[in-house]
């Protein structure tokens, strides 16, 4: 019988993965739920009482403030890359095969790059006296040079840039599983493009923009070394508060609370693509 | 609609794509030292960095990091993937459910919860830490890569393996792993690249005893702009690049 001979090799590799997991993914996330509830302490990080004071924290007007423009600019950043990447994708997917190939090896690669790296590229580009403010200035569009650089927009350029193609990817497999009949069959229906486009292709392509609005908008609230970089201290992120709160104000039980909104936020958004795609395959049953 | 439009539409957003990239890439071969003129070609920048003692430093330290976080993540990827594809266990939902939250979750909520975790446990921030934060973060993605190689493959020759005797460590050593290498291969280096490319978890598991090329890097760009950074900035687009290039062949050439 081999059940006997298997049994040792199962064990090891599940003692290994759980281990691993249990271990540095379920309890530290445990510890981040904890530590939103124990109260600072300076010399310790945590200590007892129990209590919501983080989370009432997160209310206080200053850091409300914070996080409500770090929501917008997250959110700025979602819609200008669903706006680019939606007909990005729909071009992409009526490209010939192999061509598509092609431009997709040429979409990831600079996801490939590093990501500081390409971030401090566009400092070159914004800066007072960048690239461009000299080519708009040479061309005789401007006569000083403008204050890209350190504002609300840079910090939203930054974001697109290194997040457009995780808006992109999502979409564009949906693209490729759009079935040319359900479009036909709607146009001999009777619909115009217009129609076509709001009740078949938007429906169809939903779960594609929630994956992508999904794999934006978190990052959007989290990336802070892009504002580090690119939006001076008035454009700051959820994740410049976390890492604050963690690194020098050494206040855990808020830096967790400010985390556990990003996670809710992550979980309601799953929830969400789960159900648009259960509708679809309803429907498509 | 007529085909100019989605392709200039495309052609465009490519242009934008690449157009800081590549004027990382000139930009660092530029003499001057203000950074915004061109000022002649030069390598000067080049030069700078190598005869940069903490830069060099910091470098090998990233790829030291890089290649073994690759291959344990590899290794633990491999063996997990397999688990999931082979076996039935208790708890194999919560298993995929916390691979799928790691995939998922804000990189800064994995950072935070990770620095907790070994604050809590006493150990040092330095190599090891950081190790144990970048196999866990690349973990998924082996997985899903090793995932979707088992899932395209013929079942009956693990079977008749067994049938013909062999135990299941034979097995999955003379049948499983030629037949998932290439997903091997592709996963190590989507994994050395994912830990190369670090900023945001390394920032906070990494202590003054390891210092690794991206946070030497962001401590240099946060003030002003530092011509070696263009530099340094271009060998690890070549880098990159090389590696993709690699991944990929392996992959199509496995397909075919």
């Amino acid at each position: 019988m081999h059940s006997v001979m298997q049994q040792p090799f199962k064990t090891a590799v599940l003692i290994l993965v759980w281990g691993w997991l249990l271990f540095l993914v379920l309890a530290p996330n445990l510890l981040v739920v904890g530590a939103s509830v124990m109260t600072r302490d300076p010399a310790t990080f945590l200590s007892l009482p129990l209590n919501l004071d983080a989370y009432r924290q997160l209310f206080d007007p200053l850091y409300l403030e914070v996080f409500l423009h770090s929501l917008y600019m997250a959110a700025m950043t979602t819609l200008v890359c669903l706006l680019i990447g939606y007909p990005f994708a729909w071009a992409l997917s009526k490209v010939g095969k192999q061509r598509q190939l092609i431009l997709i090896f040429l979409l990831i690669v600079p996801f490939w790059t590093n990501s500081l790296v390409r971030t401090y590229a566009l400092k070159l580009i914004l800066a007072t006296n960048g690239l461009l403010n000299n080519a708009l200035m040479s061309i005789g569009l401007i006569d000083e040079p403008l204050q890209l650089l350190y504002t609300e927009g840079a910090v939203i350029i930054g974001l697109v840039y290194l997040l457009l193609p995780f808006m992109i990817l999502p979409l564009y497999s949906v693209f490729e599983d759009l079935k040319q009949e359900l479009l036909l069959a709607s146009h001999d229906l009777g619909a115009g493009r217009l129609s076509t486009f709001i009740n078949v292709i938007v429906p169809l392509t939903l779960p594609g923009v929630l994956a992508g609005v999904m794999l934006v908008l978190l990052p959007a609230m989290g990336l802070f070394f892009v504002p580090d970089i690119l939006g001076g201290s008035r454009n700051l992120l959820v994740g410049n508060v976390i890492k604050n709160q963690f690194l020098d104000a050494r206040n855990w039980p808020f830096g967790a609370a400010a985390s556990i909104v990003l996670t809710v936020t992550m979980a309601f958004l799953m929830f969400a693509h789960r159900l648009s795609k259960r509708r679809i395959g309803e429907e498509g049953a | 609609m007529t085909r100019w439009l989605p392709r200039t539409y495309l052609t465009l957003i490519y242009i934008l794509l690449y157009v800081p990239i590549v004027v990382l890439v000139v930009f660092s071969f530029n003499e001057s030292r203000t950074g915004y003129a061109w000022g002649g070609l030069s390598l000067r920048w080049y030069e700078a960095l190598f005869n940069n003692r903490a830069m060099v430093n910091a470098m090998w330290n990233s790829l030291w990091l890089a290649l073994s976080a690759a291959t344990v993540s590899t290794v633990i990827g491999a063996l997990t993937a397999l688990a999931l594809h082979r076996y039935q266990f208790r708890g194999k939902k919560l298993l995929n459910g916390m691979l799928f939250v790691v995939m998922m979750s804000p990189e800064i909520v994995l950072a935070i919860s990770l620095l907790a975790l070994f604050l809590l446990v006493g150990l040092q921030l330095g190599y090891v830490s950081l190790l144990l934060a970048h196999v866990t973060f690349c973990l998924p993605f082996v997985v899903i890569t090793v995932m979707a190689r088992l899932s395209g493959f013929d079942e009956s020759l693990p079977e008749a393996a067994r049938d013909l005797g062999a135990s299941d460590f034979t097995m999955t050593r003379t049948v499983l792993i030629p037949v998932i290498m290439p997903a091997l291969l592709a996963g190590w280096l989507l994994g050395f690249t994912l830990s190369l490319d670090d900023v945001v978890v390394s920032t906070f598991v990494s202590g003054p005893s390891y210092e690794i090329l991206p946070l030497r890097i962001y401590s240099m760009v946060r003030v002003g702009l530092k011509p070696e950074v263009n530099a340094l900035g271009t060998l690890l687009l070549v880098f990159s690049l090389v590696m993709l290039m690699l991944s990929q062949w392996i992959l199509i050439r496995s397909k075919r």
